[in-house]
């Protein structure tokens, strides 16, 4: 079937709070942004386009938490106007680095922060999109990795499920034929806990993982960080460890709580 | 003519790799990466590896300097040889949507001709496990088989045991004994290679090589070699191990392994017998391009047994029974051999150390418990 004879499915890219770094690889994917262009109809982008086209969209990927009132009303909105949504990156998946704040006082980061705290409207909390809507997909990253991001479209489009595997980062750093720094060095690694999807930059670099992908299925954080206060690292080190863009991951959450005094 | 043998000293090594070279093969060897002794391609001998070893212990790999100029006695090296033969990642297909059905597009690429120099004969063993998974007579991979056809293997008598390794107690080693092109041993105080052809392959490269005589003591020496290995290593199996495992596969056991397995898959991957791989299907954004390629998978993955909506093994504790029972029993029934051949390469890699022979060795400490109680 050519490209032209089928109804391009219309595309919506929404933001959140975000950095927009994961739209900006949307964009970085240069040599098939073409072809994408192609294939959708990109109906809502304004990272990339000022002009927009109503709903329903067939896919809307979603970057950015949830951290106000008014955004928490708006993610009901694009949901009811989407039929798939992918929730794309740490802040739409779990919050993103701002959900630091979901472990102490927000008033407190607000007044340290803003000259004018009266004029800020927030909410106590940074959450992911799954708490407040159904989300069709979870692609993973801080950012997402640009192939991800294009193997999702490209399922969507071909009615397939994705190949993200749900594995550890583990099954990419061994792939490479990376030396494990755990084992070769002693340097803690979040990868055995962490989904892969990043083709292990880190220990390809000689540095542990940091978790960037948040958990992977079925993770061991107990004994993990167990095996970290074994290589020496110190209890508010793990906790700190933990408590990075996925800090609101819930398994990344309870076990850093387990290390909070 | 398969009985050419002589000595390659230290001046004339190179003729080795130089004539590896102009019969176009790829020499991979033990190379120094970083931390580690990892398997990599070299053109010439001096980015082999030389006078450096490991310490492996459960869970640690540490690089220590030799007191000799050996190269090869390295303990089984941080990468396993496996991705040689069996790519972690391998393209099956294209094929291209033509309207009315679809054609193939790619054109298989040649396998490539590749050189292993420097293997254990644990590794050695490893590819004749392969061998056999991988060819069955009435079922052959092709990625595999075009790769091994191409292949030369070159062993090394081992002369360095690592804490993990238990080789001898699965008899495949610290001597060369499975089938190879060329044997080598290195000789004490760098009198040379002891080079045994053990292939036709292998006795047409050495007859070309500048050989000098066998020294007198020198078949003496590569078997005291292999005997200070196989005296130096600490670990085994317990007594009948498979059919220890067959009686097990309930046992609360494995939950208490279960807590401290990551369910990372680094045993698989590092695991130089292990085979299992995941097909995924890629399509390209105009819907007219389908590839299939084949990746590595493994029995710790949820996906590994997806079947009828959901993963069959949920628990880390049927997923890591699986493995062990795969590896030490299930296997005979397989192939009438052990799937292990104590490389120790899952030992050591694992990142919380969880180590096989203990775990064996716990369940028949139990089973024996067990039975005490019951008398
Ligand atoms: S370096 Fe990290 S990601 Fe790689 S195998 Fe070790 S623990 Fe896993
Ligand atoms: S099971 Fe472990 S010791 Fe045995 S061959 Fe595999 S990695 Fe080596
Ligand atoms: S036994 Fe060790 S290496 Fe294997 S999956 Fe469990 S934690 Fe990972």
């Amino acid at each position: 079937m050519a490209t032209s004879t089928r109804k391009r499915p219309k595309l919506a890219v929404w933001k959140f709070s975000s950095c927009d770094g994961c739209q900006l690889q949307l964009l970085d994917l240069e040599d098939h942004l073409l072809d994408i262009a192609d294939a959708v109809d990109i109906a809502y982008f304004l990272e990339a386009t000022r002009a927009t086209a109503r709903g329903p969209y067939d896919l809307s990927l979603v970057e950015g938490s949830i951290t106000n009132r008014h955004d928490a009303e708006r993610i009901q909105k694009v949901r009811r106007q989407s039929k798939v949504l992918v929730s794309i990156g740490a802040c739409a998946n779990s919050g993103g680095i701002q959900a630091l704040k979901n472990f102490a006082d927000h008033k407190d980061f607000i007044r340290a922060v803003y000259a004018r705290p009266d004029y800020i409207d927030t909410l106590a909390t940074s959450t992911g999109i799954a708490d407040h809507v159904p989300v069709d997909f979870e692609l993973r990253g801080c950012p997402v990795d640009r192939h991800q991001l294009l193997e999702v479209v490209s399922a969507f489009l071909a009615g397939r499920k994705p190949n993200i595997p749900r594995t550890a980062v583990c099954t990419e750093c061994k792939r490479r034929g990376i030396a494990c720094v755990t084992v070769a060095s002693g340097t803690p690694c979040l990868g055995p806990v962490t989904q892969a999807g990043c083709g292990a930059l880190c220990p390809g670099c000689g540095r542990g993982c940091y978790g960037c992908f948040g958990p992977k299925e079925t993770p061991n954080m107990a004994n993990l960080m167990a095996e970290f206060a074994s290589l020496g690292r110190s209890e508010t080190g793990i906790r700190d460890g933990l408590r990075l863009f996925n800090a609101n991951a819930a398994p990344f959450r309870e076990e850093s709580l387990r290390h909070d005094d | 003519m398969d009985d050419v043998s002589g000595l390659l000293r230290p001046a004339d090594q190179s003729a080795l790799i130089d004539a590896l070279t102009a019969r176009g093969y790829t020499v991979l060897a033990p190379v120094r990466q970083g931390d580690a002794l990892t398997v990599a391609p070299v053109t010439a001998l001096d980015q082999v590896a030389r006078g450096w070893t490991a310490d492996q212990t459960a869970g640690t790999y540490r690089l220590r300097r030799r007191d000799d100029a050996r190269r090869f006695a390295t303990t089984p090296a941080a990468l396993p040889w496996k991705r040689v033969l069996h790519p972690p990642e391998a393209h099956l297909w294209t094929a291209r949507d033509t309207g009315n059905g679809f054609e193939m597009i790619s054109k298989p690429e040649p396998p490539p001709k590749q050189a292993l120099l420097g293997l254990l004969p644990c590794d050695l063993a490893a590819i004749a496990r392969q061998d056999k998974v991988f060819d069955n007579g009435t079922f052959a991979d092709p990625v595999y088989t075009g790769r091994r056809e191409n292949a030369l293997l070159i062993a090394a008598t081992c002369a360095q045991a690592g804490d993990t390794c238990f080789c001898a107690a699965m008899e495949t080693g610290p001597d060369v004994r499975s089938p190879c092109d060329i044997a080598l041993t290195e000789l004490d105080d760098d009198a040379g290679w002891l080079v045994e052809a053990r292939s036709g392959k292998g006795a047409e490269i050495l007859s070309g090589l500048p050989l000098a005589p066998v020294p007198d003591t020198a078949f003496t020496q590569r078997d005291a070699i292999a005997e200070a290995t196989a005296a130096a290593q600490i670990r085994t199996l317990p007594a009948d191990t498979p059919g220890l495992l067959h009686r097990h596969l309930d046992h609360p056991h494995w939950q208490a392994v279960a807590d401290r397995c990551l369910s990372c898959g680094n045993c698989t991957n590092q695991c130089p017998t292990c085979f299992c791989s995941n097909t995924e299907d890629v399509t390209s954004l105009d819907g007219t391009i389908a590839e299939r390629r084949r990746v590595w998978d493994s029995c710790f993955s949820l996906d590994f047994t997806y079947a009828t909506g959901r993963p069959l093994r949920q628990s880390t504790e049927s997923r890591y029974r699986q493995w062990i029972t795969h590896k030490l029993s299930t296997w005979h029934d397989q192939f009438g051999e052990s799937g292990c051949i104590g490389c120790g390469r899952c030992i050591t890699w694992c990142p919380v150390g969880i180590d096989i022979t203990e775990e064996a060795a716990a369940l028949a400490a139990l089973e024996d418990a067990a039975e005490a109680a019951h008398a």
